[in-house]
C-alpha cells in the first residue's frame, strides 16, 4: 500500500509543479498607503509608471478619509516600468483578470486602451461639476465620442527652458529670442563663443515635430484622422530644425531626446544651453540637475513667423478606472477628488510641479509664487508668468488611434534618418509616411 | 482494483511516458495550433475574434520593418554562428591540453557569464557601449585617439555590441559542450597518430573534429534557433524594443511590438508562424547535409 502512496505523492506533485509555472512574482515596487485609514477602509490598487505620482495621490488619500469618514480607503500602489505596466495593463484590462481599480496611462499609449469597446469607466459624472474650472482639451484627449475616461494630470505647456549661465557667457539675451531665426542667430554666437551648443535635435521623441506642426497650426493627422506625416508644414518645420543642426545651433544628443537619463547628464554639465520642454520638465530640473539651479528661465517657444501660437500641450498621463474594480463609484469619486478638484490641483503644482488643469490654479498668487515652494526656488522666473501670458495660445496635437503608430515610426526611423545620417527630409517623411499607412492596412 | 490497474505492465509505460505529453500536448501543440488559428484571423484579447483568411500573411509580404527584423535576425544567427563555434572548440581544445596550466579558472571563468541575467549584463553593455565620451569602450578608443562612437545608433556598431554580447555571454556554453564531446574521444587514437608522426593540427583536423561531429552538430542546432529567437538582447541593450531606424529589431522583437505592445494578436501569430518555418526549414536542411537523418550503416 506505501507504493500507492507514492504514486499519489508524485502525482500531487508534478501538479504542483504544472500549476507552480503561472505563479511568478509580476514584479515592480509595491507599497499600501493607509492615509490615516481605519479598521473599515476599502482597499484600492493602483498601478503607475511615475513614482512621484504615488506621492501626490498618498496627499490627497489623507485629505479624502479625513472628510469622508464612511468611506475610507487605503490604497495599494504598484509602480512598474513604463513600457511593462502598459503591457500588462492592456492585458489584464482586456482579460478582465487581475488588473488594478486605478491606473495611470499615458497619452502615447491611450489610444491603444480605447480600440474596439474600451474596458474602462466613463468618467462623465464625476467630471461634471468640475468642467467649468478645467482646460477642456486635456478632457477631451482621454475621451471616444464624447465619453471620458481618463482624468487630466496636466496641461503640459510646451515652453523654452535656457541656461542663462551659458547665453550670457556669449552674450545673448534669451528675452529677446521671438523667431526660429533670432534662435538660430542666438545659437551661432553661443557655439562661436562656448563651443557649446544652443538647443538638441531630438530623434526619439516627437516633442519637436509636434511643436513646429502646432505652430503652423496643422497635426500629425487630417481632420479624417488620416495620418499626414509628409505634410508641408512637417517638412518645412524639420528643415528649419535640420538648418539649425547644420549651424551647429542644434545637435543630437546622448539618449535621442532631453527627457533621458543620458541627456540629463549632459544638460546637467552644461553642455547644451536650452531645451524645447512641456512644463513637466521642471521636475527633471529639480530631480536630476541640481547643478542648475539658479540659472535657468523659462521662456514662449520661438516661432516660424511673429503671430503664431507660442506652445502647445506636450504629454500627459490619464488616469482610469477599470471595469473591474472592486468598488467603481468609491473609485471614481476618489480619482475627481484626487485630480479634479481645486485642493488636487494646488496639490499637482506642490508635489508635481506641473502646471495644472485647473485654471484657478493659475491665477492664485499666494499658491503659484510661493517663496518656500522647491521650483519657485529652482527657476529664475515663474512659470506661471509665462503660462499666464501665453495661455490662450496653448494649441493641441491630437491623440487618435494612429498615434502609436505615428509615434513609433518617427522615434524610431524617420527622425533618426534626418538627424543623424543626414537624409532628404522630404525623403524621409515620404517613406515614414507610406509605413505608417501600410501598418495601419 | 487500484493496485491491478498500478502493476499492470501495459498500463504502467503509458502512466511514465504521460507527463511528457501532457506538457508537449498543454505547453506545445495546443499553443502552436492555436497560433495557426489566430494567424488567419483579427484578433484582440478580450474581443471576439475575426476570420480575415490569408490578409496578414498578404501584409507580412510588403512590411518593410518585418523585412528588417528577419535580415537582421537571420544576419546575426549567421554572425554568432561563425564566431560560436570555432571559438569555443578552439578554447576547448586549448584547455583539455595536458599541458595547459589553470584549467579549471578558465572553465569556470568562461561559463561565469552565462549565470548573469541577461536583463543585467544587457543594461551593463548599453552603459558600456554609451555614445558619450566617458562610456567605457569610447574612453578606451580615446586612449588611441578615436573620436567617441555613437554604438548604438549605427547598424554596423550597434551589431558589434550585440556580438559582443552574445559572445562574453555564451562562449563558455558552447565551450563545456565541446569539452564534454572531447572527453568522449580515446586517448588512444591520438597516442596511435603520434607513433605515425601526424602533427598537432593534422591530429586536431583528422581526430579531433571529424569524432566532435554530433557534439558540433547539436550545438550548430541549437544556435541557430537561439540566433533566430534572439530577443531580450536588443531589448535591454537598446533600453526597449524600439532601436533607431529598428537596427537592432528581431523577428521576435516584432512580434511582441505587433502582439503585445500593439495589441495585433493575429498578425504577431503569423510572425511567429513565419519565423517558425525559417527555423524549421534552415535547421532540416543543416540536419540533412551533416547527414544527422542517414541511418547508421
Amino acid at each position: 500500500m506505501k507504493k500507492k502512496w507514492v504514486i499519489v505523492m508524485l502525482v500531487a506533485a508534478l501538479a504542483v509543479w504544472l500549476t507552480g509555472c503561472g505563479k511568478s512574482n509580476s514584479g515592480g515596487e509595491k507599497s499600501v498607503i493607509d492615509g490615516g485609514a481605519g479598521e473599515g477602509a476599502t482597499e484600492l490598487s493602483y498601478w503607475t509608471f511615475v513614482e512621484l505620482h504615488g506621492q501626490h495621490f498618498e496627499t490627497m488619500l489623507k485629505k479624502w478619509n479625513e472628510a469622508n469618514p464612511e468611506r475610507q480607503i487605503k490604497l495599494n500602489v504598484t509602480v512598474m516600468p513604463y513600457d511593462d505596466m502598459h503591457n500588462k495593463l492592456l492585458i489584464a484590462v482586456q482579460t478582465g483578470e487581475g488588473a488594478p481599480d486605478i491606473a495611470d496611462i499615458e497619452l502615447g499609449k491611450f489610444p491603444n486602451f480605447l480600440a474596439g469597446t474600451p474596458q474602462l469607466e466613463p468618467l462623465n459624472d464625476v467630471v461634471e461639476p468640475y468642467k467649468d474650472t478645467i482646460v477642456p482639451s486635456r478632457l477631451d484627449l482621454y475621451s471616444k465620442d464624447g465619453t471620458n475616461y481618463g482624468l487630466p494630470t496636466h496641461v503640459g505647456a510646451t515652453v523654452a527652458f535656457y541656461n542663462t549661465e551659458i547665453l550670457e557667457e556669449a552674450g545673448v539675451d534669451y528675452k529677446e529670442i521671438v523667431t526660429w531665426d533670432d534662435y538660430k542667430k542666438a545659437g551661432i554666437q553661443v557655439y562661436e563663443k562656448t563651443g557649446k551648443f544652443m538647443g538638441t535635435a531630438d530623434t526619439s521623441a516627437t516633442w519637436q515635430s509636434g511643436m513646429m506642426l502646432a505652430q503652423q497650426g496643422s497635426d500629425f493627422v487630417d481632420d479624417s484622422i488620416t495620418p499626414q506625416v509628409d505634410s508641408e508644414q512637417l517638412i518645412k518645420g524639420l528643415n528649419i530644425l535640420k538648418d539649425l543642426q547644420a549651424s551647429n545651433v542644434i545637435s543630437t544628443i546622448a539618449g535621442g531626446q532631453p527627457d533621458t537619463e543620458e541627456a540629463y547628464g549632459e544638460y546637467n554639465a552644461g553642455n547644451y544651453a536650452s531645451a524645447m520642454m512641456p512644463l513637466w520638465f521642471m521636475s527633471r530640473f529639480t530631480n536630476y540637475m541640481p547643478d542648475l539651479a539658479g540659472k535657468i528661465a523659462i521662456a514662449p517657444l520661438p516661432v516660424i513667423e511673429k503671430g503664431m501660437p507660442r506652445s502647445l500641450g506636450g504629454g500627459g498621463t490619464g488616469t482610469v478606472v477599470t471595469k473591474t474594480a472592486k468598488d467603481v463609484q468609491l473609485a471614481k469619486d476618489f480619482l475627481a477628488f484626487a485630480k479634479l478638484s481645486l485642493d488636487a490641483n494646488v496639490e499637482i503644482w506642490n508635489t508635481l510641479g506641473f502646471d495644472p488643469v485647473n485654471k484657478e490654479v493659475w491665477a492664485n498668487k499666494e499658491v503659484t509664487h510661493n517663496p518656500e515652494n522647491k521650483f519657485v526656488k529652482y527657476f529664475q522666473n515663474n512659470p506661471f508668468d509665462v503660462l499666464n501670458e501665453m495661455q490662450d495660445e496653448i494649441m493641441l496635437i491630437k491623440s487618435t488611434s494612429a498615434s502609436p503608430t505615428i509615434n513609433n515610426i518617427l522615434c524610431t526611423i524617420a527622425l533618426n534618418e534626418i538627424f543623424e545620417d543626414g537624409k532628404d527630409v522630404a525623403e524621409a517623411l515620404k517613406s515614414a509616411q507610406a509605413q505608417i499607412v501600410q501598418e495601419l492596412k | 482494483m487500484i493496485k491491478k490497474f498500478l502493476y499492470s505492465q501495459k498500463v504502467a509505460p503509458y502512466v511514465f511516458v504521460l507527463p511528457f505529453i501532457a506538457v508537449f500536448a498543454i505547453f506545445w501543440a495546443y499553443p502552436l495550433a492555436s497560433s495557426v488559428e489566430m494567424s488567419f484571423q483579427h484578433t484582440m484579447l478580450g474581443q471576439e475574434a475575426e476570420w480575415i483568411g490569408f490578409d496578414n500573411y498578404t501584409k507580412l509580404m510588403s512590411d518593410g520593418v518585418f523585412l528588417k527584423a528577419v535580415t537582421n535576425s537571420v544576419v546575426y544567427m549567421a554572425l554568432t554562428l561563425v564566431i560560436l563555434i570555432p571559438l569555443p572548440m578552439l578554447f576547448a581544445v586549448l584547455i583539455n591540453n595536458k599541458f595547459m596550466w589553470g584549467r579549471e579558472f578558465f572553465k569556470s571563468t568562461f561559463f561565469f557569464p552565462a549565470l548573469t541575467s541577461v536583463v543585467v549584463a544587457g543594461t551593463i553593455f548599453r552603459l558600456m557601449f554609451g555614445e558619450m565620451e566617458g562610456s567605457l569602450i569610447n574612453s578606451f578608443l580615446g586612449l588611441f585617439g578615436i573620436e567617441p562612437v555613437k554604438f548604438l545608433k549605427g547598424q554596423v556598431t550597434g551589431f558589434v555590441a550585440l556580438l559582443a554580447l552574445a559572445s562574453w555571454r555564451w562562449i563558455g556554453v558552447n565551450m563545456l559542450y565541446f569539452l564534454s564531446g572531447l572527453k568522449s574521444i580515446p586517448d588512444e587514437y591520438y597516442e596511435a597518430a603520434s607513433i605515425d608522426g601526424a602533427s598537432s593540427f593534422q591530429k586536431f583536423t583528422m581526430i579531433t573534429m571529424p569524432l566532435l561531429k554530433p557534439t558540433t552538430v547539436y550545438v550548430v542546432t541549437i544556435s541557430i534557433y537561439a540566433g533566430l529567437a534572439m530577443f531580450i538582447e536588443s531589448m535591454m541593450l537598446w533600453n526597449g524594443n524600439n532601436s533607431p531606424k529598428n537596427i537592432g529589431l528581431t523577428i521576435v522583437g516584432y512580434l511582441y511590438r505587433q502582439g503585445i505592445e500593439k495589441n495585433d494578436l493575429g498578425y504577431a501569430a503569423a510572425v511567429g508562424i513565419v519565423l517558425l518555418l525559417i527555423a524549421m526549414i534552415i535547421n532540416i536542411t543543416q540536419l540533412i547535409f551533416t547527414g544527422t537523418f542517414k541511418k547508421e550503416d
